[in-house]
């Protein structure tokens, strides 16, 4: 559906895009991940032909962004950063706007409009002025108007930026509840947001792909260590030493448990799994074990691991 | 051509909420309608004279009436073209709706032959009432009046604002400010009415040259009831010429550094 080659965008000295390459299949919803400046919203702003790249090649639906721009635009839906809304129409008259010069036939827009407002619950503010909305809901007719007439693609570029807990779980149901018949790139900084709706993530830094696979695989190829955590009753000291002579054990650390026990976090090296050892040994000192789990490593971890160091530890991308 | 018409649809919609856009008409309106009066008592009171002094009634009252209108009404436009354009694009660029009508299937000269549609209109608009008192006065005269003089006069006064209105949009179209885009296109303005005084009635190459491309000089013949192919053509070049540059303009948007 979306094939982006080698795609280059430079200003100047500054690459805000570099060498990017990445696929998205039909009816998924690609994740594009990094910290702000990372090329993001300058990669989105190629893909729907608002600025023409440096080099290297995008096509959507097998039509090229840059030599086929036209024809691209008619089958996306595209929300930038700030919502791009005209603050002295009124919400209904702005989406039937954005329908007309999307090509929709008159006959076609009412449904279209209703769907809209009802898929993002804007359908008791159908009437009232853009101006006189709330953030959170200015944001939802950008919303609107990317998905108001239909299209097979939808950019939507940090889509639950400025909404409440409440509004963001809907957004992220909303979108999820798109995938399949639309496929979907969203971009965004909120990792938890990557791992709940988006089937494959994108993570970019400094213009560049560092990674690209699906959340949990992520999670499991980077496990360069494992955290094991337990909770026992034990005297500190010979805890600590015990645990510390089991082999595979990097880093101990101990500490006191509001109900009276204590708690112990190992580092272990990577493979080597030393849980049965920890519970074993706990037992054979007669000491009452009451928690034994490992701790895998968060997307947030991940992330930050891969953006700040990034050559030593870049995951091989896998597709 | 459908996308045209809802640019041109929305741009009138944003006309009539817009507070500048009202301020100007009505600016126009009192103006315009405070110098006929005048215009009209002057004539009348000169014509009466003349009369009583014996010279005849060699004065063509309604003719210098109208002569002396549409010179005034080529003034005001000059002094309030740049304010209905300055938010035209300054606005759309400034709240990144530019960035919507960019991505979306719509070429950047339907863009721009809507939003200039709809600056003409209101132009119209803000016009037709004069026309009201005019033809009033054309009706009243006698004999009758020759109905050339006024239709030039609005055809000359149509096309040149027109152009400015022109002028005005490209200019709008090179900034997010508004102020600025009002300023420059002020200045620009300016810059071509002293232009046009300083090289009246010159003779030299540079001169000629000059009044040719002077927006105000092509005026004067259509305030007289004449109609020179030159102007005529100078008329429509001006706008074709500066809505192509607006289209390089917005596309150039793209080219611009983040």
């Amino acid at each position: 559906m979306i094939e982006v080659e080698d795609l280059t965008k430079a200003y100047g000295p500054v690459t805000a895009v570099d060498h990017v390459s990445f696929t998205v299949n039909p009816g998924e919803i690609l994740g594009f991940l990094g910290p702000n400046g990372a090329g993001k919203t300058t990669t989105m702003r190629i893909l729907t032909g608002y600025i023409p790249a440096t080099s290297g090649t995008a096509r959507i639906s097998g039509f090229d962004v840059f030599d086929d721009s036209l024809e691209v635009r008619r089958h996306i839906g595209y929300l930038p950063e700030a919502p791009p809304v005209y603050l002295d129409m009124t919400v209904e008259s702005y989406l039937d706007f954005v329908l007309r010069i999307k090509n929709i036939p008159a006959d076609k827009r009412r449904a279209r409009l209703d769907e809209a407002l009802q898929k993002t619950s804007l359908g008791d503010k159908r009437h009232q002025l853009i101006k006189q909305l709330s953030r959170g809901y200015k944001q939802r007719v950008g919303l609107a108007q990317a998905l108001v007439h239909d299209p097979d693609v939808i950019i939507l570029d940090e889509p639950t930026v400025g909404l409440d807990p409440k509004q963001i779980i809907e957004v992220r149901n909303l979108i999820k509840g798109l995938a399949g018949d639309h496929t979907i790139i969203l971009s965004t900084h909120i990792l938890p947001e990557v791992s709940m709706t988006c089937d494959r993530v994108v993570i970019i830094n400094k213009g560049k792909i560092v990674a690209v696979d699906t959340p949990q695989n992520l999670t499991t190829q980077l496990k360069g260590s494992q955290k094991i955590h337990v909770d026992v009753a034990a005297p500190e000291k010979p805890l600590s030493e015990m645990l510390s002579k089991i082999p595979g054990a990097n880093r101990v650390e101990v500490s006191a448990h509001p109900g009276g026990h204590l708690t112990a976090t190992i580092e272990a090296a990577a493979g080597q799994d030393i849980r049965s050892q920890i519970a074993a040994q706990i037992v054979q000192n007669g000491w009452p074990l009451y928690e034994l789990r490992g701790i895998s490593l968060s997307l947030e971890d991940i992330f930050l691991q891969l953006t700040t160091d990034d050559a030593a530890h870049a995951a091989q991308p896998s597709n | 051509m459908r996308s045209v018409y809802a640019i041109y649809r929305k741009e009138m919609g944003h006309y009539f909420v817009s507070p500048v856009a009202y301020v100007v008409v009505a600016v126009f309106l009192i103006v315009a309608g405070f110098f006929f009066r005048l215009y009209m008592g002057l004539a009348n009171d000169q014509a009466m004279e003349m009369a009583m002094q014996g010279m005849g009634s060699g004065m063509d009252v309604p003719a210098e009436v109208l002569r002396a209108f549409f010179g005034l009404i080529s003034t005001l436009i000059l002094f309030l073209a740049p304010m209905l354009t300055m938010g035209v694009y300054a606005e759309e660029r400034r709240r990144g709706t530019m960035e919507l009508l960019m991505t979306s299937p719509i070429t950047e000269f339907q863009i721009v032959l809507g939003k200039f549609l709809a600056t003409l209109t209101l132009f119209v608009i803000m016009l037709f009432p004069t026309a009201l008192y005019v033809a009033y006065m054309c009706f009243h005269t006698d004999p009758k009046m020759q109905w050339a003089l006024v239709l030039t006069g609005y055809l000359g006064a149509l096309l040149l604002g027109a152009s400015l209105l022109a002028i005005g949009s490209f200019i709008s179209s090179l900034t997010e400010s508004q102020l600025i885009a009002v300023v420059l296109s002020f200045g620009a303005i300016l810059i071509l009415w002293v232009l046009d005084f300083v090289v009246r009635g010159s003779d030299s190459v540079a001169g000629t040259v000059l009044q040719y491309i002077s927006v105000i000089h092509h005026y004067d013949d259509f305030t007289r009831g004449v109609i020179d192919t030159s102007s005529l053509i100078y008329y429509v070049s001006v706008p074709i010429l500066f809505l192509f540059l607006t289209v390089r303009s917005i596309d150039s948007i793209r080219w611009r550094r983040a």
